[in-house]
């Protein structure tokens, strides 16, 4: 059971980073309101996964963080004015793009681990840890779909727009 | 013949009627003072252009003036009746503010041009950002006011002949969460039901929706019906206690941003128990599983803590719903301006189709519009969909518009929706878009956060274009504004919220040098010099009846098939669309035969997430399997990012009043509605009020984080815990096109940047706000209008009337004398 853990604690982790990457995103975009809202509402379900993993860790004697790591307030703050004082200028919306990119990579990522686990349990017959999986995994499929549709609906204005 | 005061009865008197029965005629008339009837010469057919209700009547001239206005009895929708805004509402049209020539900025001010000089102006910038830095650079924001035809030609020219992404109507902030819920649900526009069902419901929900005051009309044929034998019951759900709260057997009154969770209640109570059509479940929908487990771990006792209404309340409405033999449901702002807009407006489409109860005279679905007609910016494609219905995310679909608009399909930018409102000012906020061509709205009064609209329209890099009857908030922004002709003094159609096409015909010339919409839109083509892959002109058509033809082309085979309509035979009264061989005198329900037009080849729409809005893409929405049938989607609840706290302890709400449209463009300059309520106010529960040892007519300071608003209190009947302000007023009236010294008037200083994602409708019902008090009243009662849903809990607030200048004809001819 020694790789359940693992494959727990690599979860764990990803869907911690996931969460950061998400608000980072919304902070560094605050100019532009549905990726600063959604940003953090998303943030909120790969928290919500976060806890589910430490609690179901912890019947396993795997100790993992339940809380997620909420950005140091200042940083956040600072990356939020900036993005105001940016907001009258076109050029970040191609660094948009970018950290798009880069969520909806992680959210892949956090997607296969959800994968892998899921198929576990169901080779070891574990109902607990299948819930999970089930309660989980969507809501990273649509984390994902949301990277790609709002990377696809901001292209071509970044790319094309001077 | 009887006359009667419609600024103090608005609604006019009642021709009880029984289920079933034919609903009477009463003709309702209003004259310039001193003119009767047979003083008319001539009476130009039309129908009613200040709500989207799309009451018949005709325009009445002397001497080539319009001189008044009278219902026609024969019309399905209004059978003769009007609303006060339209009887009076005709006379703004000669108001001496019209506009009468073009400006054009000359060294910061706008003076007065000829139309060559501001029309090469205008198709001069466009060419030029179109070499500079090509079609992404413009956009366009149209309105919900304009006609069909001028709709369709708009949208050929950006999609088809400019090739831009960017254009999106005023539509966005009335119904595109309407389009949006029927989409999801339906996948595909299309007003199921039918005002008819009016005269069959048994029970009748209003969903956020205060039709006393936004379709008076409607409303007068429910009050009949609950005037005459066997009356329907009715539900609504709103946190007012408006003229349909009164007359409710069921008033719930959730906390604004909870609407999710209670329709989520009143699903789980009717599965609880079994108030469902298996049958139908089984044989037209797909998706039901989905919403049995979403709305299981709703506790209906749960939830009406969360939306803060009594539990044996929710269960009573869901008694009477579940009971309905024949249901109808209508949802309008309450559920689309708030956030979850789409989700929240998509379950009462799960509810009739759980029930089974869609299609049969009397169970329908009116997901209403805003403004007279926005149906057909939808329905062209000038509001963020493609046209006639058309899936941007089809290829084919773009391939057969092309075909019909002679151009290579490259040329139709599809690459995502097109852009909508909110986008296009963000997109002209950090620079992008260049050019705004703005044409029938004032987004600098009806827009959110007007203090960043305003700082964006103002920038000197962006070319701001207005198109309009008067120089209003927005024009005063612009560098060129062009004077448009109004309704009676162009022709053209228009499709009102169930469907029924109507003709307008032009009653009179408009005044001065100005032009109809669509005159100018062909002008500013021509100059373009847009042209067709066989180097012909791209808008092939000078006048309005042949872009009808045109548009009649585009629509067929599509789900609003127009191909069975003319000039001609809308000569002889409205007509609901689809409208071809099949069914050549229209038809009255979608869905009867409970087959709906989601095939995925031939779907206006894939569907999006609710939460997320992202679009599905084509094979998501396939493994679905909703060839022919409707798709239940279930909805998680979700709190409203801004929430009443300590610094800001009221939910604020915004709306508006039976006796003004929109921004007050032209009702503000019409005597009897001006007089009705000529100032902003804001409402405040008797509790609240009390609390605070405020009263009737204080002045009081209502911030956000975003601004302020001063105005007088109206202590009503609104929940506890919430505030209300109308969203009419701006200040063309008052200081120009903005507020001095932090004065603010418009309810929209104070609303958030935000909007529902899966329909971009921006959000009016949900913000966080302070109040005090600047200045104790002298007595004198706030400006409210005391006979609608901002009525005073005070007993001596003197009544609202209109007297001697207010006094319409009013003639009831009964069910044997209509047509």
């Amino acid at each position: 059971m020694k790789r359940v853990a693992m494959a727990l604690k690599e979860l764990h982790r990803a869907e911690h980073d996931l969460a950061g990457e998400l608000l980072d995103l919304s902070d560094r975009h605050k100019a532009d309101h549905e990726l600063f809202h959604l940003g953090r509402d998303l943030a909120r379900w790969s928290q919500r996964h976060v806890r589910g993993i430490a609690e179901i860790g912890r019947g396993r004697g795997v100790d993992l963080d339940p809380v997620p790591k909420e950005d140091a307030a200042i940083l956040a703050a600072v990356r939020r004015k900036g993005a105001e004082l940016l907001g009258r200028h076109h050029a970040p919306a191609v660094l948009m793009l970018r950290d798009l990119r880069r969520v909806h990579r992680m959210a892949a990522g956090v997607s296969l681990d959800w994968e892998i686990l899921a198929q576990t349990a169901q080779a070891l017959n574990d109902r607990e840890l299948l819930g999970l999986a089930r309660a989980c995994h969507p809501q990273t499929l649509r984390q994902l779909r949301w990277a790609n549709a709002s990377l696809k609906e901001n292209a071509a204005q970044a790319m094309v727009a001077e | 013949m009887p006359e009667r005061d419609r600024i103090a009865e608005p609604w006019g008197a009642r021709t009880p009627y029984a289920q079933g029965a034919p609903w009477p005629a009463r003709v309702d008339m209003y004259l310039e003072d001193g003119l009767a009837e047979d003083d008319v010469e001539r009476w130009a057919p039309s129908a009613t252009i200040l709500h989207s209700n799309g009451d018949g009547l005709d325009i009445a001239v002397k001497d080539d003036r319009i001189v008044g206005v009278r219902g026609r009895a024969s019309d399905r929708v209004n059978r003769g009746r009007l609303d006060p805004k339209d009887l009076f509402g005709w006379q703004a049209g000669h108001h001496a503010d019209r506009l009468t020539r073009p400006l054009i900025r000359r060294g910061g001010r706008l003076v007065e041009t000829d139309w060559d000089t501001a029309m090469d102006a205008v198709a001069g910038r466009t060419a030029e950002l179109l070499r500079e830095r090509g079609p992404s650079s413009i956009g366009f924001y149209t309105s919900g006011q304009l006609f069909l035809e001028e709709y369709y030609t708009l949208a050929l020219i950006g999609h088809g002949g400019i090739g831009t992404n960017h254009m999106d109507g005023n539509t966005r902030l009335c119904t595109a969460t309407a389009a949006a819920a029927l989409k999801e649900s339906f996948a595909c526009d299309g007003q199921p039901g039918s005002y008819g069902d009016v005269d069959h419901a048994d029970v009748i929900a209003l969903y956020g929706h205060n039709m006393a005051e936004t379709q008076t009309v409607l409303w007068s044929r429910i009050l009949d019906r609950l005037a005459g034998p066997n009356p329907p019951g009715i539900v609504c759900v709103d946190p007012r206690r408006t003229p349909v709260a009164a007359a409710a057997d069921v008033h719930l009154a959730p906390l604004p941003g909870t609407n999710v969770m209670l329709m989520n209640a009143l699903l789980h109570h009717l599965l609880a128990n079994d108030w469902i059509d298996r049958d139908y479940i089984e044989a037209h929908t797909v998706g039901f599983e989905e919403l049995e487990k979403q709305v299981a771990d709703c506790d209906p006792e749960v939830a009406a803590l969360v939306c803060g209404v009594p539990a044996a309340d929710l269960f009573e409405a869901a008694r009477l719903i579940g009971g309905a033999e024949r249901l109808l449901s209508t949802v309008l702002q309450g559920f689309y301006q708030s956030h979850q807009a789409t989700a929240a407006a998509v379950q009462v489409n799960n509810i009739h189709l759980v029930r089974g109860r869609l299609g049969a005279p009397g169970s329908g679905i009116l997901q209403m519009n805003g403004q007279p007609t926005a149906q057909n910016t939808r329905e062209c494609g000038a509001d963020g969909d493609l046209t006639a219905f058309r899936n941007w995310a089809n290829d084919a679909h773009v391939e057969d518009l092309a075909r019909v608009w002679n151009i290579d399909p490259m040329r139709i930018p599809h690459y995502s929706a097109p852009t909508h409102a909110m986008k296009m000012l963000r997109y002209a906020e950090e620079g992008s878009i260049r050019f705004l061509y703005v044409s029938g709205t004032n987004p600098a009064v009806s827009l959110p956060e007007l203090g960043r609209i305003r700082d964006i329209l103002a920038q000197e890099r962006l070319f701001l274009v207005v198109q309009d009857l008067f120089l209003t908030e927005t024009a005063q922004l612009a560098d060129v504004v062009l004077p448009a002709a109004t309704w009676g003094e162009k022709t053209g159609t228009f499709t009102n919220t169930d469907r029924t096409v109507h003709l307008s015909e032009k009653a009179v010339d408009p005044p001065g040098e100005a032009r109809s919409d669509l005159d100018i839109f062909i002008d500013y083509a021509r100059r373009l010099d847009l042209r067709d892959k066989d180097g012909e002109p791209l808008v092939k058509w000078s006048g309005p009846e042949e872009a009808f033809e045109a548009w009649k082309e585009c629509t067929a085979g599509r789900p609003c098939d127009y191909t069975g309509l003319s000039y001609e035979k809308l000569r002889g009264g409205g007509v609901q669309w689809p409208c071809d061989e099949e069914h050549p005198e229209g038809t009255e329900r979608l869905y009867a035969d409970g087959r709906f037009w989601s095939a995925p080849e031939y779907c206006e729409s894939y569907g999006r997430d609710m939460v997320t809005g992202a679009p599905l893409e084509p094979d998501e929405y396939k493994s679905m399997n909703p060839y022919g049938k409707a798709i239940i989607k279930a909805a998680e609840y979700l709190p409203p990012h801004e929430q009443p706290d300590d610094d800001f302890p009221f939910a604020l709400t915004t709306g508006r009043t039976l006796y003004h449209f929109h921004t007050r463009t032209k009702t503000g300059r019409v005597p009897q509605l001006e007089r009705a309520a000529p100032q902003v106010w804001v409402e405040m529960s008797a509790e609240d009020a009390k609390e605070r040892g405020w009263g009737e007519g204080d002045l009081l300071r209502v911030s956000t984080p975003r601004g302020h608003v001063d105005a007088r209190l109206r202590v009503g009947g609104i929940r506890p815990g919430v505030v209300f302000l109308p969203f009419h007023y701006g200040y063309w009236d008052t200081t120009g096109h903005a507020p001095e010294g932090g004065r603010g008037r418009a309810a929209n200083e104070l609303t958030v940047t935000e909007w529902d994602p899966a329909s971009k409708q921006p959000l009016f019902k949900t913000a966080a706000a302070r109040l005090e008090r600047l200045a104790v009243g002298d007595g004198t009662p706030s400006a409210a209008p005391t006979t609608t849903g901002s009525w005073p809990v005070a007993e001596d607030v003197p009544p609202t009337r209109g007297g001697e200048a207010a006094m319409a004809s009013e003639e009831t001819i009964g069910p044997e004398g209509s047509a």
